[in-house]
């Protein structure tokens, strides 16, 4: 087991494995992407309320999922990185940060556009958008502070201390603002209950939220991959990479 | 404060740690810290000045009609409050950090971490608890009605010790960087968010009659749980910060 996590968090090892598996992600996350999409766009039925602005729930929702998925993720990535200093952890938590906040941007954004037709106004300081909005900031601040230190190493570990201490505040947060104000209509889609919606409206938000998620760990592999390259430039393995490129 | 005392009293605390006596340590980083703000006043009056000019700024640019002051007084006292903390963090750690106390401090064989709780405590006996009680003043200001002003103090004292021990985890983090007081206001008030809250919503809660003790306890709970976390990511920031 602890030989298996050290020879993962060898950035040399990780590079190899990640060339393997890469392609295989990219793949599932278009073909799910596009087959999502197609589905939900084209043949769920439309809602009987909201008619067809309902649709933006599958951006909406996956993206939302995301924002907070990512946060959490890169919080173990930073606890990982602070225990057992695996370079490689932190790797992953510096690709990672900037598409959480672009997630939340983008659950904000399609959130807001959603009002309009529903609410009939851009912004409402509903309980879930106010606490998206505060989670951008959590996002903005992790990215702000590590970019602020001189040092790599300092910036890292700033960055890793901030990330615990915002995803134990998270659900502080969530739960305070929940019981400040609440006006979203409730939870459309949980893993754990039965799906208030009908199968055929529900079966493309699903396959959406898996094809945003592969989206998600292809991309943050590929981030990886080019952190690890840039930091990795004046090892061995690198240079004959770069070699055997030309 | 002259490097000369500082290490005099580093010494003092160095000395005290044959005894291993942990609470001897504690008190005296308190009693430094508070003699040290005793001797410039200005760093704790600031805040203050911050706090009572701040809430008076809203009358003026809102409007002085006392109904229309009475339903955001909760709100304007609150995040005033708020702002001011925010004013006074940058200096937390700032001084310590540029005459190399901080670093005797981590030297010395005791925890960082309570020292740090020692310094917490010291910025908030200084900052957070005159907040609670020139707040009754401010609360006239603003025509805040009489009844709620015991809740306004009560969940002020209980709401800015949570804001020293947050704030104090964003002051460790940007003690070492140049401009830090800029990212520090970034890192930290997302995270006041829900004293912020429950600390209006108590004040409301008085205005409209409602019960009080549910916002005080949640804002009791929302304390004790930055007691249990935030030393330690003061004092594993403080690391960073020492090291970078």
């Amino acid at each position: 087991m602890w030989g298996l996590i050290h020879k993962l968090g060898s950035p040399k090892w990780f590079y190899q494995l990640s060339t393997r598996l890469q392609p295989w992600c990219w793949g599932a996350a278009v073909l799910l992407l596009v087959t999502g999409s197609v589905w939900g766009l084209f043949f769920a039925p439309a809602d009987y309320q909201q008619g067809n602005s309902f649709r933006i729930i599958y951006v909406h929702v996956p993206a939302a999922f995301l924002a907070q998925s990512v946060f959490v993720a890169m919080a173990v990535a930073g606890l990982v990185f602070m225990v057992w200093k695996i370079k490689l952890a932190d790797m992953a938590a510096a690709a990672m940060a900037p598409l959480g906040a672009v997630m939340t941007f983008v659950a904000l954004f399609s959130g807001a556009v959603w009002g309009v037709p529903t609410w009939g106004t851009w912004w409402m300081w509903d309980a879930r958008l106010t606490s998206m909005l505060i989670l951008l900031f959590l996002y903005i601040g992790v990215i702000a502070l590590r970019g602020a230190f001189g040092r790599r190493d300092s910036g890292a570990r700033a960055a890793s201390v901030l990330a615990m201490v915002g995803v134990i505040n998270i659900p502080i947060i969530k739960y305070s603002v929940d019981w400040w104000y609440t006006l979203h209509q409730p939870a459309s889609f949980t893993l754990t209950s039965k799906p208030a919606m009908p199968l055929e409206m529900w079966l493309p938000l699903l396959i959406m939220v898996l094809g945003f998620y592969c989206f998600f760990i292809a991309l943050t592999l590929m981030r990886t991959r080019s952190e690890i390259l840039r930091r990795e430039a004046k090892a061995k393995w690198v240079q004959t990479l770069i070699e055997e490129a030309r | 404060m002259p490097l000369s005392e500082t290490t005099r009293r580093v010494a003092v605390i160095s000395e005290s740690a044959d005894q291993q006596h942990l609470g001897i340590a504690l008190g005296a980083t308190l009693r430094r810290d508070l003699n040290r703000m005793r001797r410039r006043p200005g760093d704790v009056l600031n805040p203050l000045v911050f706090y009572a000019l701040a809430v008076s700024l809203f009358p003026i640019g809102i409007s002085p009609e006392a109904s229309l002051l009475a339903v955001m007084a909760p709100g304007l006292l609150w995040v005033t409050a708020l702002l001011a903390a925010l004013l006074s963090l940058d200096g937390l750690f700032r001084s310590d950090f540029d005459d190399g106390s901080l670093e005797q401090m981590m030297l010395s064989p005791y925890s960082l971490t309570a020292l740090a709780v020692a310094k917490v405590a010291a910025h908030w006996l200084l900052t957070g608890l005159p907040m609670a009680l020139m707040a009754p003043l401010l609360g006239i200001l603003l025509a805040l009605p009489m009844h709620s002003i015991g809740v306004l103090m009560a969940s002020l004292v209980l709401g800015s010790a949570s804001l020293s021990l947050i704030g104090g985890i964003g002051a460790a983090l940007t003690v070492g960087l140049p401009r830090g007081s800029v990212l520090l206001s970034l890192l930290v008030l997302p995270l006041y968010i829900p004293v912020l809250i429950f600390g209006s919503g108590a004040v409301q809660a008085a205005i409209m009659g409602d019960a009080v003790l549910p916002h005080l306890a949640m804002l009791g709970a929302l304390l004790a749980a930055a007691l249990i976390f935030a030393p330690w990511a003061i004092a594993a920031s403080l690391r960073i910060s020492i090291n970078g």
